[in-house]
């Protein structure tokens, strides 16, 4: 199952024939499962991974921790979902350590970032305290490398 | 001007390697996608690299000892435990990747005249070292037998001269492979003829379809054999030039005396590559195993589409198909991939005289690149056909 898996995050866009040849099943086989996957919402989208460096949407990317306090009857899953439901957050991890939860924002400026803390989730009653870290450079993602050291294919072209 | 008549005439008879023909005119177009490339398409993992790092800052600079490092040949004794091979650290001997090893255990064995048996289609560099060490070569060609080389072959060839055979499963450059009872019969024959085996099993950890088997762990063989292994194509560590011999100590206090005199050792910073490899490097290797496994399974089924003769490969990176019913050799064939669709593929008669109809696929390149040379070797078929 994870093979398919593995395929997939590859090439979201291997057919089903394709995935099938390569790893030896059945067309119905390979639909089954991903269809199985789908259903347990293992799979939830197939999506694109873009080079940032060639296109941006949004310029400034933030790291935010913040310090919460619980309350009876409302669990950080609570206090979670209140926070990423902004479509600014990106992501949003629940931590051990010195601050409870950590969240990925995008905006378009510095500005724009800071005015979404400062208003909107500084401003929560349940938030005791913000730290915002600004990203200044991406050097791995996703397991991917985003400056190579060799693009390109330096092997000689032909050999025994 | 220098005479060549002076130099060495073994040398000058030497006929240069049919691949490197080849290479020189694909090096010169652009936007290439090869097919041709006998190297993985990985960087060696980073831990290896990075352990080497580490050894070198610790001015681990020095030459080791003739047979290498102590903590190698106990990586590598441990290592081929799992093949069911039992080597003690002195029988066992780091070299120059694995080709020093082929020239070694040749170079050891050889006195002028005896013979080589060399199943065909071969691995470049076996024939002609073969003839270096003033051995005569005598092929059998596999053609009719999927290209495996069976026992009864091989026992047809053997003559009071014989010397040896050069098995290589999984082969270079057809991708097939034994099975233990093939092997099994193989070794029945070798150790009835009281001849010696070479077996280069460089690629013993790309076995796609059930573990790999070294004739080495047949009883009676061990004492007959000199076991070839390394690091380039299961470690993708084919720059470092790291490989190593295994064979009974009696052969190794010989064979020691070669690699004494012509390399004195193999590179103290690839011996220590290769002990972190052994140690921390198997989940790669299985990683890499699962990827060449899908692309192999990937080829195969686009070029058996495509209309192509093939044997399905069971190992290594590589697969042969034939050309003969395009109505081109493999040679023209090649040429004209390279031409019209910028795809480049390795002419079969590099690997033998008598592979003039086949071509040698690497499928050690990226599933993109092998599904659109895929689509490109169908479109071109298809035109030759028309």
């Amino acid at each position: 199952m994870e093979k398919i898996l593995e395929i997939l995050q590859e090439d979201s866009r291997a057919t089903i024939k394709e995935i099938s040849i390569m790893l030896g099943e059945t067309e119905e086989e390979v639909k089954n499962k991903i269809k199985e996957l789908e259903e347990q919402n293992i799979i939830l989208k197939y999506t694109t991974v873009i080079n940032e460096e060639e296109w941006k949407e949004n310029e400034v990317t933030a790291f935010i921790e913040l310090d919460v306090t619980i309350e009876r009857g409302k669990g950080y899953d609570a206090i979670a979902e209140r926070i990423y439901r902004f479509k600014e957050v990106k992501s949003l991890y629940l931590l051990s350590g010195k601050y409870d939860l950590l969240l990925v924002v995008e905006g378009e400026s510095l500005e724009t970032i800071a005015y979404f803390v400062a208003e909107k989730l500084a401003t929560l009653d349940y938030v005791n305290a913000t730290d915002s870290h600004f990203l200044m450079k991406k050097y791995k993602e996703n397991g991917v490398a985003m400056v190579p050291r060799n693009k390109k294919d330096t092997r000689i072209k032909v050999s025994p | 001007m220098i005479d060549l008549n002076r130099i060495s005439q073994k040398v000058r008879a030497l006929k240069p390697s049919g691949i490197r023909k080849f290479f020189d005119i694909v090096q010169e177009k652009e936007n290439v996608i090869s097919l041709g490339v006998g190297e993985p398409d990985y960087s060696t993992p980073w831990n290896i690299i990075e352990e080497a790092f580490y050894q070198l800052e610790q001015g681990e600079t020095h030459y080791t000892s003739n047979h290498g490092l102590l903590e190698f040949r106990e990586s590598v004794s441990e290592y081929l435990g799992k093949y069911n091979l039992n080597y003690a650290t002195d029988e066992i001997i780091a070299t120059i990747g694995g080709s020093e090893g082929i020239d070694l255990a040749l170079r050891t064995l050889i006195n002028p005249g005896d013979e080589i048996i060399v199943p065909e289609p071969v691995y470049v560099p076996y024939n002609p070292l073969s003839t270096l060490s003033d051995a005569t070569v005598v092929p059998i060609n596999t053609e009719k037998t999927d290209f495996k080389l069976t026992a009864k072959a091989l026992e047809e060839k053997i003559t009071d001269k014989t010397k040896a055979v050069i098995i290589c499963f999984p082969n270079n450059p057809t991708g097939v492979t034994l099975t233990k009872t093939e092997l099994a019969e193989l070794a029945a024959v070798i150790i009835k003829h009281d001849i010696f085996c070479i077996t280069d099993e460089i690629y013993s950890e790309l076995s796609y379809e059930g573990e790999h088997h070294s004739i080495a762990a047949v009883e009676g063989m061990k004492e007959r054999t000199i076991y070839l292994n390394g690091f380039s194509k299961s470690f993708s560590m084919t720059g470092w030039r790291i490989g190593y011999l295994a064979a009974p100590k009696e052969l190794v206090d010989q064979i020691i005396k070669i690699h004494q005199y012509t390399t004195l050792c193999a590179p103290i910073m690839s011996q220590y590559g290769a002990i972190e490899a052994l140690k921390n490097g198997m989940e790669s290797v299985a990683k890499m195993r699962a990827s060449y496994n899908r692309r192999r399974r990937l080829i195969y089924n686009g070029l058996k589409e495509a209309g192509f003769d093939i044997v399905e490969p069971k190992g290594a990176m590589y697969i042969f198909p034939s050309v003969e019913k395009f109505g081109l050799t493999g040679e023209e064939f090649a040429l004209k991939l390279l031409e019209e669709k910028n795809i480049a593929v390795v002419p079969g008669v590099a690997f033998g005289e008598e592979f003039k109809y086949y071509i040698r696929c690497s499928y050690a390149t990226s599933i993109k690149e092998i599904k659109e040379a895929i689509i490109k070797i169908k479109e071109f078929v298809e035109e030759l056909e028309k």
